[in-house]
Parts: structure tokens; sequence; C-alpha cells
């Protein structure tokens, strides 16, 4: 059950790239786990360590000044392709709490909601100026969730818009299948009662061979 | 008012509205050992069971070895998530295919062929290419683990309800170009976020002459162009594939089913927010050239030059493109040399995949020095395939005949391609290190996959005659195989 997200202050980090596909976030041989836990060591895996598991040189969340970055600032279509939420995983794992983008892959954006990490959506220009400003050196936001505010230093502001309801699961942390079966057990009971012979499968024999 | 196949099933399966989200009932939730277990941990942590283990199917297929499973898995990582699927699925009273399974495959090959796909039901899957179910005509989404943990536990998921596409694919195909060539087409012109929010309709006479296969190719790789989902009103071809299948209804469901899904389609004048048409007779074959399946051109044109880009975040990406996959600006892409070709995948293994190749490769060899492998989308495709005698041709001709699983796709297993080796696979991404570190992977047509395999070199598969099923002794083995799969070899 992820906590609540209410505000985040904290530096942001430049990552000037369209189309950064979940295999990227975390490739698939970091798949095979069986626990959520630890997996901002393969964040970007194959941009920050060699073949041989040595650390490369420049990425930008190994760079000094951004290693304590908990917002990243990315391009278009960020999280595009696979559905591992060890994408979501991993980022927080490793610390971030917030993206902004001018595009998410759907079901990147979905898990990022089950899970608390912030996705926000602003158009291109805003994102390229905030990408702009991170990248000249430390910037540090101050996002509020309640009012969709992101805070710049300086005291200018700008606006995000979340759906109502990523906003209060956001806000509140829910356990959503607490939710789900509370308020919703008896509409489920009525489809299954209802529900037509030929929408459950058959009852298959496998053939002996 | 006129309504869409995919408003028609969205509206028989919600169950409540709350804001922009609706909660709407899953028919049939596949899972597989990759994407699960952290949900069923989730489950057992709270006390909660699966609600409908009898709409509930989990099968291996992300990291199985492709090589002779009589032998251990090596791979402890993979050995270790295999078994930790088949404890969940003991204990929470599910199905299982799993790794020994005469209906073990590709999740998104077997749900069709085991007929757990059926028109008008709700699937999701742990996997972004559950889109494919689309082809029949069911509504299918892709889902993250949490959402899997919530599906178990409520037989419900939450989703916004996507935006709708209409993508009209008109004429007909020419010799050697096929669906593969159409999708990878589509979403060239549309970008990697062109169908973002929402669901993809193939619709128009293209869609309609394909074959319920080839329409799983294409709902397959809607995901690649940012789609939430694909679907294609169901028809005869798909009914005729399901009938007999072993989960698939019979009797007087099946006669109840058929009712149901005739009304299953597209009314006149059911609006759509975006549309996109294609003739597809003005297709040759495509094949990527970079390191998402936008980056893709004909098989006779030259890879793009970054000075054309005026924009500079554009010429980076092309350029930063061209050096991983080791390709000079304007260079032609056929007759670069390669090293592995891949025949598998959920886009492109199924038995009419299989058997296009064989007609190409009928007589020919594989080229010196090429690795060419061709994983079966399932056992049951592997066992139809050998019926029919296909298996011998690919011999012949220098192929390896593997056994089923996802393989060089992901990369989860051993079939992988090394640091700088340049592949023509058959599969979906063509994402930087996919097929293992440092991979170059050219995406591309069955067809051209296998001209390629010939040559040794990327090639254009139209110089190449096809042989015809009777010219290679071959008789077809239609859909579900009459059930005579069910009797064992030989015997039938």
């Amino acid at each position: 059950m992820p906590e609540p997200v209410r505000r985040i202050v904290g530096k942001a980090a430049p990552l000037e790239m369209d189309d950064v596909d979940t295999d990227q976030i975390i490739p698939a041989q970091f798949l095979k786990v069986l626990s959520r836990k630890g997996l901002g060591k393969y964040l970007f895996y194959r941009w920050r360590f060699d073949e041989d598991g040595r650390p490369k040189q420049g990425f930008i969340l190994d760079q000094e000044e951004y290693r304590d970055a908990v917002i990243l600032v990315a391009g278009r279509n960020f999280g595009i392709g696979s559905s591992r939420e060890n994408a979501v995983w991993a980022l927080m794992d490793f610390g971030i709490k917030c993206v902004i983008a001018s595009s998410f892959g759907d079901i990147f954006y979905g898990n990022s909601v089950k899970n608390g990490l912030l996705c926000i959506k602003l158009d291109e220009e805003s994102v390229k100026r905030l990408r702009g400003m991170a990248a000249k050196g430390e910037l540090t936001l101050d996002i509020d969730v309640e009012s969709e505010t992101i805070k710049l230093p300086g005291g200018e502001t700008m606006s995000f818009r979340l759906e109502p309801n990523v906003k209060k699961r956001l806000l509140e942390g829910l356990d959503e299948i607490e939710e789900t079966l509370r308020g919703y057990e008896a509409k489920i009971r009525e489809y299954e009662a209802k529900m037509r012979p030929f929408k459950i499968p058959s009852k298959a024999v496998m053939p002996i061979e | 008012m006129a309504k869409s196949v995919l408003e028609k099933i969205w509206e028989d399966h919600t169950l409540a509205k709350r804001g922009d989200e609706y909660l709407l009932y899953v028919d049939r939730h596949l899972t597989h050992e990759v994407t699960s277990p952290i949900a069923f941990e989730g489950l057992r942590a709270r006390g909660r069971r699966v609600r409908r283990p009898d709409l509930t199917f989990a099968l291996m297929d992300h990291n199985v070895p492709t090589s002779d499973r009589t032998l251990p898995v090596r791979d402890e990582n993979s050995r270790e998530q295999m078994r930790t699927l088949a404890k969940n699925a003991r204990e929470f009273s599910i199905t299982v295919f799993d790794y020994f399974s005469p209906w073990q495959g590709i999740v998104h090959v077997v749900g069709p062929e085991l007929g757990l796909t059926v028109p008008g039901i709700t699937i999701v899957c742990g996997d972004s290419h559950t889109s494919t179910h689309g082809a029949l005509g069911a509504l299918a989404f892709g889902i993250g683990t949490s959402e899997g943990e919530h599906v178990f536990a409520t037989q419900t998921v939450w989703m916004r309800r996507p935006k709708q596409m209409e993508v009209r694919m008109e004429g007909r195909f020419k010799s050697h170009t096929s669906a593969k060539d159409a999708i990878l087409y589509v979403i060239r012109e549309l970008g990697t976020g062109g169908m973002i929010g929402h669901a993809a309709e193939f619709r128009g006479e293209a869609v309609k002459n394909m074959s319920v296969e080839e329409r799983m190719t294409i709902c397959n790789m809607a995901i690649e162009g940012g789609a939430r989902t694909a679907i294609v009103e169901p028809d005869d071809k798909v009914y005729s594939y399901l009938e007999g299948a072993p989960y698939a209804p019979s009797g007087e469901d099946w006669t109840e089913a058929r009712k149901y899904w005739e009304t299953l389609k597209t009314d006149d004048g059911a609006r759509f927010d975006k549309s996109y048409k294609l003739d597809v007779s003005r297709l040759e074959p495509q094949i990527t050239w970079g390191t998402n399946p936008a980056m893709c051109i004909g098989v006779s044109e030259t890879v793009p030059e970054p000075r054309q880009f005026g924009d500079s975040s554009q010429r980076r990406i092309v350029e930063r493109a061209l050096e991983y996959m080791g390709l000079s600006p304007g260079q032609r892409i056929e007759g670069t040399p390669i090293d592995v070709v891949f025949i598998g995948s959920c886009t492109n293994a199924r038995l009419s995949d299989l058997v296009m190749v064989a007609r190409l490769v009928k007589g020919r060899r594989v080229a010196q020095g090429v690795r060419a492998m061709i994983v079966p989308g399932s056992m049951l495709v592997k066992r139809r395939a050998e019926r029919m005698g296909l298996h011998r041709v690919f011999i012949e001709a220098g192929f390896e005949w593997r056994n089923s699983g996802c393989s060089m796709c992901i990369a989860m297993n051993e079939d992988r391609l090394g640091p700088g080796e340049r592949g023509v696979l058959t599969s979906n991404r063509n994402f930087e290190n996919r097929a293992g570190p440092g991979s170059r992977v050219h995406l591309a047509s069955p067809l051209t996959a296998a001209a390629s395999a010939l040559e040794g070199k990327i090639a254009d598969p139209r110089r190449y005659s096809l042989a015809g099923l009777d010219e290679l002794g071959l008789e077809w083995v239609s859909p579900w195989i009459e059930r005579n799969i069910l009797k064992p070899l030989g015997g039938g």
C-alpha cells in the first residue's frame, strides 16, 4: 500500500531524451526477482554500467550535483513499452519521487499512480524550460499535489492537472483492493450471478499422449 | 446511438463509474512467471484468495529455455521464478501450463489457440502485448503487477476509458508483404506515442481479408504505437478459428455465444476521436533501422541522415540510434551483414507465420555463419508444424528448430544476441540492449527475416519465389487441427 503523497520538495535532474522505454528504465534481466525492494541499483542500468557491471561515467543521476535529485525532468513518451512495474519500483527505490514529462506510456502512468510515484504532464515548452533550468545547475522545485502547483525558485509557479481519482489516490495512499471490495462487492456479485455460461472457459481435458 | 465494438464490450462489463475511472469485470486473467510473484505475495500477506480461479490461467513463457526440455533449467533465477509460479498456482488453485505442458507457449499465442480468448470478453494479463487478444474481438489490456493483484482479489480492474482511434487499412497486399509490414508502417507514420491514450480499432478491407493470426500481429504491435489496446470486430474467421478449441464454448453454449458475438459489430456512424488510413497495396516490406519500432523504412530505402532534421533534439536522437546500431547516415539498409535471424515471439510465431517462412526457404540454405533459429509460439504450434512436415523444411535449410517461449524477443533465457551482434527478428521491440547488452535488432516480417537468413545480410524477400503448399508436399492442418492433435502422432 503506497504512502500518501502530498508535497515533494527537492532537486530536479534533467534527462534529455524522448521515448525512454521501460527496458531502459530497468532491463529484463532484473525482472527475475521475487521482491520489489532494492531495484534502485538497476535503474537505467545499461546507461550507468558496462557489460561487466562496472560503473560508467557521466550518467546524469550519477553526477555529483544530481545524486540527491528526487525529480526527473524527461521528454516525450516517458515509460513506453513493457508493462513491467519494476520500472516504477526501481525509480522509487533509487529515490525518485516525481517524473515530469510531456507524455507518458499509459501502463507506466497507471503503475506509477498505484505506487505513489507522481507523474506530472506539462506542455512540451514548459518541460523543455524546466529541463534547461535543471541542466544549468541546482534547481529545487516545490510541488504541491493538493493545489496542483510547482513552485520554482524565485517565486514563479506552474500549474499542472491531475485527474481527480489520481489525485485522491496520491493524497490518501489507499489500499485499493480493500476499497473495491468494500464499495463494490454487491455489484461484482450481481455481474457474476448473471454471467452467461459462454463467458466461462469450458472445462478442458488435457490430452494424454 | 451508434456504438463501436469496444464500447459495446466496455458497457457490458462496467460495474461502476468513479470520476473518469470505470470498474470493469474481468472475464479472463492470464498470468505468467515474471510479473505475477509479487502480486501473489501481496495476496498472501493480507490473507486474500484468488476470487475466480476458474477464470485465471497461468503459464511459463518469458524466461523458459527453448532448448531440450529434459535438461535442467540452468539459470537459477529463472528456475526459481518458474518454481514459484507452479507453487502459487497450486496454492491458489489455478490451472498452470508449466514448462513441460504440451500446451505451454507464449501467453498471447496460447490464449487464442486454446479458446481461452473469445470475442466479447474482457482479458487482462501482466504483459503489454495483451492487446494481441483484441484480434478475436475481445477487450484486452496489459496491466501492471499491482493491478494484477487487484484482479486476483476482486476479478475487476479500474480503467480509464481510452479514446478511440480508427486505423483503416484498405487495398490488397502485394505479394511478399503482410500484416507485419502494415503495422510497422503505421507505427513509422504515427510514432511511438501516436496512439497514447487511445484504443485502436483496425478496420477496412485489408483487415477483413486478413487471417485471424495476421490480425493478431497488428493488434500485438499497436502497443508499440502507444495504444492502450487494439481490437478488430469478430467475424466468421474468428468463429472457425475457435470452434473445437478446448476452452471455447461448446454445444448449446457455442450456439448462444455465436448469437451474442454476431452483435459485436461497430455500428455505422460510430464515433472515433482520431482516424488514420492506410492503403496497404502501396507497401513494400518494412524493416526497422533504429532503436524504437517507429524508426523504420522500406527495405529498398536508405537510413536517415541526421542533417535532414532541422530540430536539434531530433537530430541527436537519430545520431544516437545510428551510432548504437552501427549504421552510417544515408546508407542502404539492404545488404547490411547480419549474424542472427530469429523467427519467433507473440508477434510472428504462429503456424501461418511458419508456413510463410517454409514457402520461402524450401530447398534453399541459410548463409554460412548465420545463426538462424525458429522458436514456435507454442508447443501446439510446434506439434502442428511437425504434423505438416514444416520442421523438415527448416532443418534441411539450416534453421534451428526449438521449443516455445519468448526467447530472444526479451532475452531472459539463453537466447540472445552478443554485444554488437546484428539480428533480423520477427518480434516487436528493437530497444537498446533488449535482445542482450549491445544487441542490434532489426524488426521485420517472417518473409524478410527468412530472406535475410538465406543471404546473411538484410534482404528483400521479393527476390524469392514462394513455394505453394502443394509443392511443399504439405497438407494444411486447419485451425484446431480438427481435434486430431488430441490423437497420438502418426495415428491420425
